[in-house]
Parts: structure tokens; C-alpha cells; sequence
């Protein structure tokens, strides 16, 4: 009976460990998730079975670079929502180290901004964790195979964050692209350039 | 500051005059001084020098004798400035005669931010603003593992080659001890 328990221990040690260091890289198969919508609404991504994909944006209020993007996130969900790829942001900042990320000051930003896609509060931060999110805006392009979403791009949107109209490689919507029409991604990782998730002190 | 008290129920009339008058040739010497100490601060601050990715690369290969601490931050970026008053320290202590540089990435058009923010810390160490948007085609030759967030810092010996990348704040005493992993 003691040495079930020690394995058991043990085993529950390694699952604890592989936990923490694993993230999703491309082509991993993202398991499901749950998180309170600004609404108030549960939101899960197995909501999004009857889509082709979905483009996950960890995102927040209060990053310069979040702000500076802010426009071109809620232009992608215009573009790709139709067409089977719906937008679903994601802000995962403890609000005791950044207040302006708070459930309220979400909720806030997304009526004044007209969201018409979700945006999740990941309080226990295990979301941005299981993802391997680490800047906002971090963007994860999942793609919808059978009955699972995998990952088929991570990174960045574009390749100049000051100036939209500037950028030459516009890197999520070259990825969405590719998807819709049956082609490989040419560029499926680049680096989210942006501000630190603010993790809880712990 | 008890210069310009005036006690009504003690002070006569004339003394009350006397102490203004005093108190106004006691509050231009210290405007002057004040004046003085900005104008002489403005002129002592130096200006953040707009470069290219080529300028950082000079630097990330540079063969000079100096431990050479590389220190990413933006005027946004608030563990950033946390972490300034300790690069500066490093730099005016020059304890490990190390070169220390400091890569503003703010946008080139908000150069003139950076230097007012220069000039009202005081500033000393060189202040280099990278004008390069596209931070995919050049971030990975400053270090493969860096995320793209900031606070980050390069600390390098040109001489051995050894390396340190951080990205995170730095701590009291966390430079030192990296310059000091170089040897």
C-alpha cells in the first residue's frame, strides 16, 4: 500500500514537472480550455468545433505595443471570422502588479472598442502558461483537425508594430492565408515582440 | 527654510520689511542657482545617438579590452527605468572597467522624449536608439533564446567570448555577479 502511494507521489512529481516546462510548438494538439469573458460568459475553445480554426491572441490594456496593435487585432477578426478563423484574446496579467489590466478595465476597453470577439481573463494564468505565451500580444494560430485544434503558427502579427501600413510581412494573416487555401505556412514561428505577461509573485 | 518666517506678534513693522526684502534677495540667489543647476545639467546631458542594427553589430563584435554590458530598455518600459539607477551606478563606480551602453528601443520618432528623459536623469552611460522595426531580422544575433521582451541585458568579453543574457529586471548586484561569471 506505502510503495502505491510513494509511486503514486513520484508519478504525480513527474506530471507536476513535464507541466511546467511544456509548451505548445507547432503542430502540437492544444487541449481545451475554459475562461470568463468580459460578458460574463464562460467561453471554451471547443465552442469553435464548427469553425476551421481559431486565432488565439494573448493580449492586455495596457501594453504599448497591445495598444499599438489593438486596431489591426480587431481588423483580423473582421477579415478572418467569416471565413472560419474567429479572433479570441486572451489577457493573463495578474492586475495586483498591472491594475490596469483588471476584469473591469477589460470589459471596459472591449465596449469602447467595439469588440466583437472575446476577451478572456486567465486568472490562474495555467492558459498563457499551457501555451507557452510569454508577451502580449503573443499570437497562436490554431487550425482545426478533426475533432482537435493544432498549433500552426506562433508569434507576432507583423513586422513593424509602429506602423501598420508599413509592414511588408504581415506573418498571422500570410498564416490564416496559407491555411484557407490548403497550403503550407511559410513563416510558422517568429518572435512576439512586446511586453512581459506580468505573472503573479509567487 | 525658518529664514522666512515672520513672527507677527514679536516682528515690528520695519523688521517685517527688512525680512521681505531679504527673503526676496534670498529667493532670486536661489532661482539663480536653480536656473543655473538646469541650464548647467542640460548642457552637461548628452543625446540619445539614432543608429542602425550595423551600429549594434559593430558592437556585438567589437575586439575591445572592456567587459561590454548591453542594456535594452524603452521610456514605456517600467521595470526598465527600475533598473537604470544600477547601470549608471555600475557605470560611474567603473569598478570592472566595463563598457556600458545603453540600446533605447523606443520608436526614432519619440527620440526627443528619450532625451528629455536623458537630460532630467542625468544620464551618463551611452545612449544608442536602435531604429529597426522589423525586430525578427536582426533580435536573434543579439542572443537566440530572447523573447523580444524588455528589461534585457547582454553582458559579453570580447576577449574570451563569454556570454550572459538576462531578460528580466536586473537586482541589486546582479550585474556585478555576471560580469564576474565571465571570467
Amino acid at each position: 500500500m506505502k510503495k502505491v502511494k510513494i509511486l503514486g507521489l513520484v508519478g504525480l512529481l513527474l506530471v507536476l514537472l513535464s507541466a511546467k516546462s511544456f509548451k505548445y510548438e507547432v503542430g502540437d494538439a492544444v487541449a481545451d480550455f475554459k475562461l470568463k469573458n468580459v460578458d460574463g460568459k464562460m467561453v471554451a475553445l471547443s465552442d469553435y468545433k464548427s469553425g476551421k480554426g481559431v486565432i488565439v491572441i494573448f493580449d492586455c490594456n495596457t501594453c504599448p505595443y497591445s495598444k499599438a496593435y489593438n486596431d489591426r487585432i480587431i481588423s483580423l477578426n473582421k477579415k478572418y471570422a467569416a471565413k472560419g478563423f474567429p479572433v479570441i484574446t486572451i489577457n493573463a496579467n495578474d492586475p495586483q502588479i498591472s491594475p490596469g489590466d483588471s476584469f473591469e478595465a477589460m470589459a471596459s476597453q472591449a465596449k469602447r472598442k467595439n469588440y466583437d470577439f472575446p476577451y478572456l481573463i486567465d486568472e490562474s494564468q495555467n492558459v498563457a502558461k499551457s501555451f507557452g505565451a510569454t508577451n502580449t500580444p503573443h499570437v497562436f494560430v490554431l487550425q482545426k483537425s478533426d475533432d482537435k485544434f493544432e498549433v500552426a503558427y506562433i508569434g507576432t502579427i507583423d513586422n513593424n508594430s509602429r506602423d501598420a501600413s508599413a509592414a511588408t510581412k504581415k506573418y498571422v494573416e500570410e498564416a490564416v492565408d496559407a491555411l484557407l487555401a490548403g497550403k503550407s505556412i511559410g513563416t510558422t514561428n517568429t518572435k512576439a515582440i512586446g511586453c512581459t505577461i506580468k505573472w503573479r509573485n509567487s | 527654510m525658518d529664514l522666512y518666517k515672520v513672527d507677527d506678534t514679536s516682528c515690528s513693522k520695519k523688521t517685517d520689511i527688512l525680512m521681505h526684502s531679504k527673503m526676496r534677495v534670498w529667493g532670486k540667489l536661489i532661482m539663480a542657482v536653480t536656473v543655473f543647476f538646469f541650464v548647467e545639467k542640460a548642457l552637461m546631458a548628452q543625446s540619445a545617438t539614432v543608429i542602425r542594427f550595423d551600429e549594434l553589430q559593430k558592437i556585438l563584435q567589437t575586439k575591445s579590452d572592456q567587459i561590454q554590458v548591453l542594456n535594452f530598455w524603452a521610456l514605456w518600459c517600467a521595470p526598465c527605468i527600475k533598473e537604470l539607477p544600477l547601470l549608471e551606478k555600475l557605470n560611474t563606480e567603473n569598478r570592472f572597467n566595463a563598457k556600458i551602453t545603453l540600446i533605447n528601443l523606443d520608436y526614432a520618432d519619440k527620440v526627443e522624449k528619450v532625451n528629455e528623459f536623458i537630460a532630467r536623469k542625468n544620464i551618463k552611460s551611452e545612449v544608442l536608439l536602435l531604429d529597426e522595426i522589423d525586430y525578427n531580422s536582426w533580435i536573434d544575433k543579439v542572443d537566440r533564446g530572447w523573447s523580444g521582451a524588455i528589461p534585457a541585458t547582454l553582458v559579453f568579453n570580447p576577449k574570451t567570448g563569454k556570454r550572459k543574457f538576462v531578460e528580466k529586471e536586473l537586482k541589486e548586484g546582479e550585474i556585478e555577479k555576471l560580469i564576474a561569471s565571465l571570467n
